[in-house]
């Protein structure tokens, strides 16, 4: 049951909130959001919520919000409990919830309050979130490392160089800078597969992959690249013959790799160009082999 | 700290879930989160925690439950909070506290390509220190456990591998179990190969290999 009361949500005020027209509850016990009258949502405190008597009720846990008013006046209502249950994302309680677990977790909720906030302070130009995002969305990503690799197959004194001192030589198509300060690339062959991970972290060549994709940062793939790489790889739709030697680089310092993949057959008269068109993000990591353009170039 | 983030050789994680056309950013929100960070850091004063430690000590189970850029978001936040940058009172409210100063960004669009193109490089070209190992040399990760920061992962703690690389003189990265930096401390960084079957036995397949960047206090010789 839950501590500190019970009461139903009503419309109305939260801790001077006014106008309030929506309330969200977010995940199992933990946040309420709220829109107010200028259309902002704003983080009013933890909740717990619970089935009550055939009823769904709801308690701000978060001592900044006046309880008493809260529980008197507060959010929402009833109603909307019950008429849009899809808002309400919600578990029971668990009976012992930590103080310390209180990660509210509709993120986007959360970085927009947050990104108003710090916007009406001055302390942040929305613009230049845009040009953040922009960046990693269309400048930054794994076609600066397709161009590497095409430029490795076709140019045997580049490949030297660039397997020799991976930063300087990446450093010529002018990509470097954070996350790409000291570049290892390791080149594949039919005896020897790389495969790159970082088992305590997310550490990737931002200058020439972009950001990690979001299998790259996960649990699965972090624990067993390194114990069952074979298995990972088979995930990924690659069988690799068993007298290949598989090397797992574990990004645990300031290095970071990337992976020359093994140019495909029937590639012979391609340009440059089409090459790197063939050259995927997970050949680049060692998950996946370049397909040969028969394929339509997919690994 | 022998902390959940810490994986490399766990099971029970499930299977990877590949997207080869993966977008940057799933949601514009993540793409938020990751600007507002950029934008909040040289706000940033006094002492600085180690990133990566804020997130390796929220509880296990929220940081296998939480996305990966809500990690970050949730790690920013406690800092603004932690260095007066904004208040409690205005996380709640979602206005400025009255009276506050009304500053000017410190991240334009204009700056953006210029920061991200900064080296961020820990490598210390500038002292000499002299190198413990030699490439070939056999070394033992040593069976130590710091409650702080470190860059030694526990699957390789007291296994024997061969030097194959000396990347030169970093920086140490490891922390109090405050998350503060232990100093400089810069040493020598080697790649070393640890043959699959001295970490994981004769499951692994006699040919195959890990290879771990490893600063020089965590090695010692077998």
């Amino acid at each position: 049951m839950l501590p500190g009361g019970e009461a139903e949500l009503t419309r109305g005020n939260i801790s001077g909130v006014s106008g309030l027209t929506e309330a969200r509850f977010i995940s199992r016990s933990e946040t309420l959001f709220v829109l107010n009258a200028t259309s902002r949502w704003v983080y009013a405190g933890r909740l717990r919520i619970a089935e009550h008597g055939g009823e769904r009720v709801a308690d701000s846990s978060k001592g900044r919000v006046n309880r008493r008013k809260f529980l008197g006046s507060a959010a929402a209502s009833a109603a909307t409990l019950v008429t849009h249950p899809q808002v309400i994302r919600a578990q029971e309680a668990p009976a012992a919830d930590h103080d310390h677990q209180v990660v509210p977790s509709d993120p986007a909720l959360r970085v927009k309050a947050l990104e108003s906030l710090l916007v009406e302070k001055g302390m942040v130009d929305p613009a230049a979130l845009d040009a953040v995002v922009d960046t990693y969305e269309t400048k930054i990503g794994p076609r600066n490392g397709a161009r590497i690799v095409a430029r490795a197959w076709v140019d045997p004194a580049y490949r030297q160089r660039l397997l020799t001192d991976g930063t300087a030589a990446i450093a010529e198509f002018g990509y470097g800078g954070s996350q790409g300060e000291h570049m290892v690339v390791l080149e594949n062959s039919p005896r020897v597969h790389n495969l790159v991970v970082c088992t305590l972290c997310s550490c990737y060549p931002w200058p020439v992959l972009g950001l990690p994709p979001t299998w790259y940062k996960s649990a699965p793939y972090r624990s067993r690249a390194v114990i069952d790489p074979r298995g990972v790889l088979r995930e990924f739709g690659l069988e690799l013959p068993g007298e290949v030697e598989v090397r797992v680089w574990d990004s645990t310092a300031e290095l970071r790799y990337l992976v020359l993949p093994e140019r495909p057959a029937g590639t012979e008269n391609l340009g440059e160009d089409e090459l790197a068109a063939l050259v995927t993000r997970d050949s680049m990591v060692g998950v996946a082999k370049v397909a040969p353009p028969a394929a339509g170039g997919q690994a | 700290m022998n902390g959940i983030h810490d994986m490399g050789g766990m099971h029970g994680m499930g299977p990877v879930v590949p997207d080869p056309d993966e977008a940057p950013f799933h949601e514009p929100w993540e793409g938020r989160a990751w600007g507002l960070l950029r934008a909040m850091g040289p706000f940033r004063t006094g002492r600085r925690r180690n990133f990566r430690y804020e997130h390796e000590i929220l509880p296990p189970v929220d940081y296998l439950r939480m996305r990966y850029y809500e990690r970050f978001i949730h790690v920013l936040v406690g800092r603004l909070l932690e260095d007066g940058i904004i208040t409690q009172t205005e996380l709640d409210s979602g206005q400025p506290d009255a009276g506050s100063p009304r500053e000017t960004p410190r991240l334009t669009p204009a700056m953006v390509a210029e920061q991200l193109a900064r080296r961020g490089s820990m490598r210390r070209d500038d002292v000499q220190v002299p190198a413990g190992f030699q490439v070939g040399q056999r070394v033992r990760a040593r069976n130590i456990h710091p409650v702080g920061h470190t860059r030694l992962p526990r699957y390789v703690r007291g296994r024997e591998g061969a030097i194959v690389r000396d990347h030169g003189v970093f920086n140490l990265q490891d922390t109090d179990a405050d998350g503060y930096s232990l100093g400089e401390n810069p040493q020598h960084v080697y790649t070393v190969r640890f043959a699959a079957r001295e970490l994981w036995g004769d499951q692994a397949a006699r040919q195959d290999a890990v290879f771990a960047d490893l600063w020089e206090d965590y090695l010692e010789r077998p």
